[in-house]
This record gives structure tokens, C-alpha cells and sequence, in this order.
């Protein structure tokens, strides 16, 4: 019997995923938009740690017989591919037991430092109870214990959150296991390509396309609800900007002015986007209202501006200018002031992304005629390039604030991939087609 | 050893040839001292402000001068003659037809018939070769006060998307005033730009970059 179990709500778990059932509910009923996506997607470890935390994660008990995927199988996945863990495989010798019965100095001796119990259970309505203990076996002690009462589809959700709990307790760092992220996918299609803009769980699980065109989609942005996307599409043979709900598919315009209309960005309130507009001079950075009212021009510099971000406080932007003569990166007040160049090592650096906890900027970097993601300790100005592939594109962080998704090219192929902002940890992800463009949610 | 921006330009485009390569732009090593290989590096910066203004506005030296390039390539007299006989042709025929019924739009022996400019690496200022067919679509639009064109700027495929989207909106934007200077209303043009996304050559190699490095004109109702 499992005692003093935090019975965690899942609300936030479950309005992640009400879009999800909200869309193949419509795809059934015909709806445009929204398709389940097809290709699977892999992922590899191309970079981890020097030294890993070995760690057991015994198969979940389930009683009855759980027609779900085992979460232990997941989370097994899960901290394998950060490359911080060591898997201790548990064996099959019936010790797994339940924290009754655990013999820390049996996992001790596999290897382990650390062990994963848990078990998952068929209520009577259906609905699953999952439950795990974290226990550090050196010191002999509970390290997390939690219970979650979901319906099934939600088994994934919950051994996402299970990971983020292990990897935080282990590393210290919180985990992003249960992340979400856009990308978009090109593909040969006939005679000619398509482009799908793509929405998934991170492992690549849940895919479904939410807008599909023969024509380029690019510059995906989440809203910080993490209910819409805003994002550039060229179907009217010129970039215009649209925003579209997840939940329900619907779509407006937000920006079709005369010129082009590109690099929307939300304001952390959700209330407004910044945008990039050539419709009264070069590229200059706009504020526009989410529905598509009150633009107010913010850049008047003359030279092009683009790749506006906000911090996460909303009080600035930062994007990308060449007002110096080469293309660089600058930070100035939303409220309207003189801009502060952050950039100056190169030639080339441009695309910034700003961590949620603000303290990292990751761009990206031209060295040798090579493209790197770069990123700057904000607090010092200490710059670190972080990858050695060649075309490293579009950087933007992972909620924990510790991992930068990009896009990159391998074999001439458009791949996604992360790395840490130490640069340790390297993972690519990838499916048929070209990936390209990723945004992690919020 | 201070020479007139348009000798410099002349000599890049001497050097550079044909479309295909770009070889050592002076414009470029000039522009940003820092990169010792700007021709090769990537679609970085762009050229200086001083270059940028100096050939997005093509002078009456300029635009006199027709180069063999632009004879060859096009098969048409030097630009001066061209404008003449493209302006009495345009006011007498007054619609979308030249001598013979043919749409001088779509006639192969136009220059209206020739629908790109390719750029150098890393620059929005338009190759003097380019002069005769930017005119003769600027003299075009002002006799066909109807006549409406988007301008599509077009970069290589390396770098930032979004900063390449800007990068093609400066070069259509280029091509925009040269015509609004040649006297053609800024109504009958849109500058737009598809940055990277629509390269007409494949390869990552710099005779497809040079390719792809471009401004389409497209008539409306084409």
C-alpha cells in the first residue's frame, strides 16, 4: 500500500493534450487542416556526459494486466536518450518488489545508484492509477513518490512527467521530457513538394499536421498558451503572416500588407506579436495586436531588421539588424528606445532565441563559412559555439531553459536536433523528409 | 589608387564573367574587411551602406554604358538605343502589343521577355549588365499605366531563413528603385520576398547559388 502519495492533478497534462482530441475529432468530421501525421520519427544520442548516473528502471507491476504501454518502458527511453544515465538493467531474478521489500543493497550490487519502482492500475471506470517511487539506492532513501489518475491515452503524459521528476532529482536540472514542438516537414510529392506544418510530442509521439500547402511554410512560433501557432506562409506567392488555433483549426490572417510579411513573434502576455513588415521601408520590426489590430511601427532604423523575440519580462526585443554592416544581434525596450548591440564576435550572427528563464541567448553563429548554434551567457556576455554541423538554423529553447532545439542538415537531409547550453548533450531527431523550423512550445 | 564606385562594379563584373561564379567581388572585400573570405562565406552581410546606395540608383554614367555582357546575353543594342525605340513603340502602341500584334512580353527577341537579375554574393546592388533590362520594363510600365509587376528577391539557400527573406526583400526593393527613379509610379510595383525558399537551381555549390541569388519580374495576370 502506497502511503503519503501526492495525488498530483493532471490539469496541465490533460490541456495539452484536449487539443490533441479536439483535432482528430475534426479530422474525422472532415476538417481541412488538421491530419494525424504519418512518418515516424527517430532519435539518437549523438553527444552525453563523460560520466553517467546508473540508474534501474523496473518494468511497472500492473494489475489487472494494463492493455497500456508499461510508463517504465518510456521512462527507460527517456533518460537513455538524455545522455546523462547508465540503464541498470534489473534482471529477471522476481526482486523488483515494492518499497516493502526492497533490498537497496540487491540494486547496489547490479550497479544501480539509484531505482525506479512503480505499478499501473485498471480502475473501475476505466481511467489508469499510475504510481512511482524514486529511491537512491547508496543512501537507502525515498527520493520521490507521486500518483497520477488518468484515462489511457494520457499514459505517455504521465511517464513524461515521471521523467522530468527522475532527471531533476538525479541531475539537479529539471527535465523537458513532456515538451511539445512545431516544426515543418518538406516532402517530394508527385511532381512537386509539400509542406506540412507539423506539431508533436517531443520523442516524435503524437505527430499531427496542422496545415499543409505545395507552397513554403516557415518561422512556426507558439503561442505562450501553447494554443495557437503563428507563422509565414507563401501559398499567396509572397510571405504573409497567419495564426491558427490547434484546438480547432481555425485560421485568421494576421499580417498581408503590401510587401512581405514575415518573423511573427508573441509577446509573453499572448496580447500582441512583433512582426516584420517591408510595406513602408526595408524590413522593419512592427507591434501588432493578435487580432490584427493597432500596428505600431517599433524599428525606424533604415538598415533591415528582422528575427524579433521578446524576453521573457516582455519588456524587450531582440532581433537581428545590419544596421552595423553586418548582420547582428540587438536587444532594445518594447516601449520604444535606443538599441544595444549584444554581438560582435564575426560577421554573421543572427536569429536570436531567448531562454524562459532569461538568463541565455542562443543564435546562430557563422564561422569559416560554417553556420553554429551559439550561445551567450546574458549576464556576462561569455559566448560558447555549441555544434560543429555545418547549417545549424533556428535555435529555440526548451522550457527547462537548458536545451536549444535547431535544425540542421545531415547527408544533405534537413534534420532537427538538441544540445545543451554546456554543449554535452546532443541528440538528432529526424523522419523521412526534411525537417526544418522547429519551435519547442512554451 | 581611389577609384569611382562604378569602376569598381565594372571591374567586378568583368571579373566575375558570366552569372555562374562569383569569384573576388571587390564590393564584398571591401564592404566588410573583417571576413578575408567574403566571396565564399555565405549569404552573411550584406554590402555597405555606401555601395548599397550608390548602385541601387543607377546613375547616368551607368546606365550609358552598355556592357558587352549585356549585348551578348541579350542580344539587344546598347541600352540607350533600346530605350529610345522601346519609348516611341511603347506611346504609339498604347497596350500590351508591339509592331506586329506580338506582346512584346512574351516576344523572345525582348528584353521585356527577360525576367531576371541575378546578384553577387551577399549584395543588393544591381550589376550594371542589368541596366537596359531594368528600363525597358520601367519604360514598359509607364506607357501601360495598367500594367502592375511584383518584384520577387531571391537568396542562396545558406543562413537564416528569416534574415534571407529580408536579404531577397532588399534586393526586389533594389530593382524597385532603379524603376521608380526611371519615373515609374511606386503603384504599378510590390516588392516581395521568398528569401531561400524557392531556389531554381539544387546544390549546395556556388554556380547553383549564383543561380538562385535573384529578382524575378512577374506581370500581374500573367
Amino acid at each position: 500500500m502506497y502511503n503519503g502519495l501526492p495525488d498530483l492533478s493532471l490539469r496541465m497534462i490533460q490541456s495539452m493534450h484536449r487539443g490533441i482530441v479536439a483535432l482528430i475529432l475534426l479530422f474525422l468530421a472532415g476538417v481541412h487542416f488538421a491530419q494525424a501525421a504519418r512518418a515516424q520519427m527517430t532519435i539518437e544520442i549523438v553527444g552525453g556526459a563523460a560520466s553517467r548516473i546508473p540508474v534501474a528502471i523496473a518494468p511497472f507491476t500492473a494489475t489487472p494486466a494494463a492493455r497500456t504501454p508499461d510508463p517504465a518502458a518510456i521512462v527507460r527511453d527517456n533518460l537513455a536518450r538524455s545522455g546523462l544515465f547508465r540503464l541498470v538493467e534489473p534482471g529477471n531474478d522476481g526482486q523488483v518488489g515494492d518499497e516493502q521489500t526492497i533490498s537497496h543493497g540487491l540494486w547496489r550490487g547490479k550497479g544501480a545508484d539509484a531505482l525506479v519502482v512503480g505499478q499501473t492500475a485498471v480502475l473501475a471506470d476505466g481511467r489508469l492509477d499510475i504510481r512511482f517511487r524514486l529511491y537512491d539506492v547508496v543512501r537507502e532513501r525515498q527520493l520521490a513518490g507521486m500518483r497520477y489518475t488518468v484515462s489511457p491515452h494520457l499514459v505517455r503524459a504521465v511517464a513524461h512527467k515521471i521523467s522530468d521528476i527522475v532527471y531533476e532529482k538525479l541531475t539537479g536540472e529539471p527535465g523537458a521530457f513532456g515538451g511539445r514542438i512545431a516544426y515543418v516537414l518538406r516532402e517530394r510529392m508527385g511532381d512537386g513538394l509539400r509542406y506540412a506544418l507539423q506539431v508533436s510530442d517531443v520523442d516524435g509521439h503524437n505527430a499531427f499536421t496542422v496545415m499543409s500547402s505545395r507552397e513554403p511554410i516557415i518561422s512556426p512560433t507558439w503561442s505562450p498558451d501553447r494554443a495557437r501557432l503563428a507563422y509565414v506562409s507563401f501559398e499567396q506567392k509572397k510571405p504573409v503572416v497567419y495564426i491558427q488555433s490547434l484546438a480547432d483549426g481555425r485560421r485568421q490572417t494576421l499580417a498581408s500588407f503590401h510587401g512581405s510579411n514575415s518573423a511573427p513573434a508573441w509577446s509573453p502576455d499572448g496580447n500582441r506579436l512583433a512582426i516584420v513588415l517591408s510595406k513602408d521601408d526595408t524590413s522593419q520590426i512592427y507591434l501588432i495586436n493578435a487580432d490584427g489590430t493597432g500596428l505600431t511601427r517599433l524599428s525606424q532604423s533604415g538598415a533591415l531588421e528582422t528575427e524579433p523575440t521578446f524576453s521573457p519580462d516582455g519588456q524587450w526585443l531582440y532581433f537581428t539588424s545590419d544596421r552595423g554592416g553586418s548582420p547582428q544581434i540587438y536587444r532594445m525596450p518594447v516601449a520604444g528606445g535606443e538599441a544595444r548591440r549584444l554581438t560582435f564576435n564575426g560577421a554573421y550572427n543572427v536569429s536570436p532565441a531567448v531562454s524562459p528563464d532569461g538568463k541565455w541567448l542562443a543564435y546562430v553563429h557563422r564561422r569559416e563559412g560554417n553556420y553554429h548554434i551559439a550561445v551567450m551567457e546574458l549576464a556576462t556576455g561569455q559566448t560558447q559555439i555549441l555544434t560543429d554541423t555545418r547549417q545549424d538554423e533556428s535555435p529555440s529553447f526548451a522550457h527547462n531553459s537548458r536545451t536549444i532545439l535547431y535544425a540542421t542538415l545531415v547527408n544533405g537531409r534537413g534534420v532537427l536536433a538538441t544540445v545543451s547550453v554546456d554543449g554535452r548533450l546532443k541528440q538528432r531527431l529526424s523522419q523521412s523528409g526534411d525537417m526544418r523550423e522547429p519551435a519547442w512550445a512554451p | 589608387m581611389f577609384k569611382p564606385l562604378p569602376f569598381i562594379l565594372l571591374t567586378g563584373i568583368l571579373l566575375a564573367g558570366c552569372a555562374d561564379a562569383p569569384k573576388d567581388v571587390p564590393i564584398e572585400e571591401r564592404g566588410v574587411g573583417v571576413r578575408t573570405q567574403a566571396g565564399q562565406a555565405g549569404t552573411g552581410a550584406t554590402a555597405p551602406a555606401s555601395a548599397r546606395s550608390a548602385t541601387a540608383t543607377p546613375s547616368a554614367e551607368t546606365t550609358a554604358k552598355g556592357t558587352p555582357g549585356a549585348v551578348e546575353t541579350y542580344a539587344l543594342p546598347p541600352a540607350g538605343q533600346q530605350l529610345q525605340g522601346l519609348s516611341t513603340e511603347a506611346s504609339r502602341a498604347g497596350e500590351a502589343t508591339g509592331p506586329g500584334g506580338k506582346n512584346p512580353l512574351k516576344d523572345p527577341d525582348s528584353l521585356l521577355s527577360k525576367r531576371i537579375i541575378h546578384f553577387d554574393f551577399d549584395s543588393a546592388a544591381i550589376r550594371e549588365e542589368y541596366s537596359g533590362l531594368i528600363e525597358a520594363h520601367a519604360l514598359y510600365l509607364k506607357a501601360h499605366q495598367t500594367a502592375r509587376v511584383i518584384l520577387q528577391g531571391h537568396t542562396d539557400e545558406r543562413g537564416s531563413r528569416e534574415y534571407n527573406l529580408a536579404l531577397g526583400q532588399r534586393r526586389a526593393e533594389s530593382v524597385q528603385r532603379s524603376m521608380t527613379l526611371l519615373g515609374v509610379p511606386v503603384a504599378q510595383i510590390e516588392a516581395v520576398s521568398l528569401g531561400e525558399e524557392k531556389p531554381i537551381a539544387e546544390g549546395q555549390n556556388e554556380a547553383a547559388r549564383a543561380q538562385n541569388r535573384r529578382v524575378e519580374i512577374h506581370y500581374h495576370g500573367e
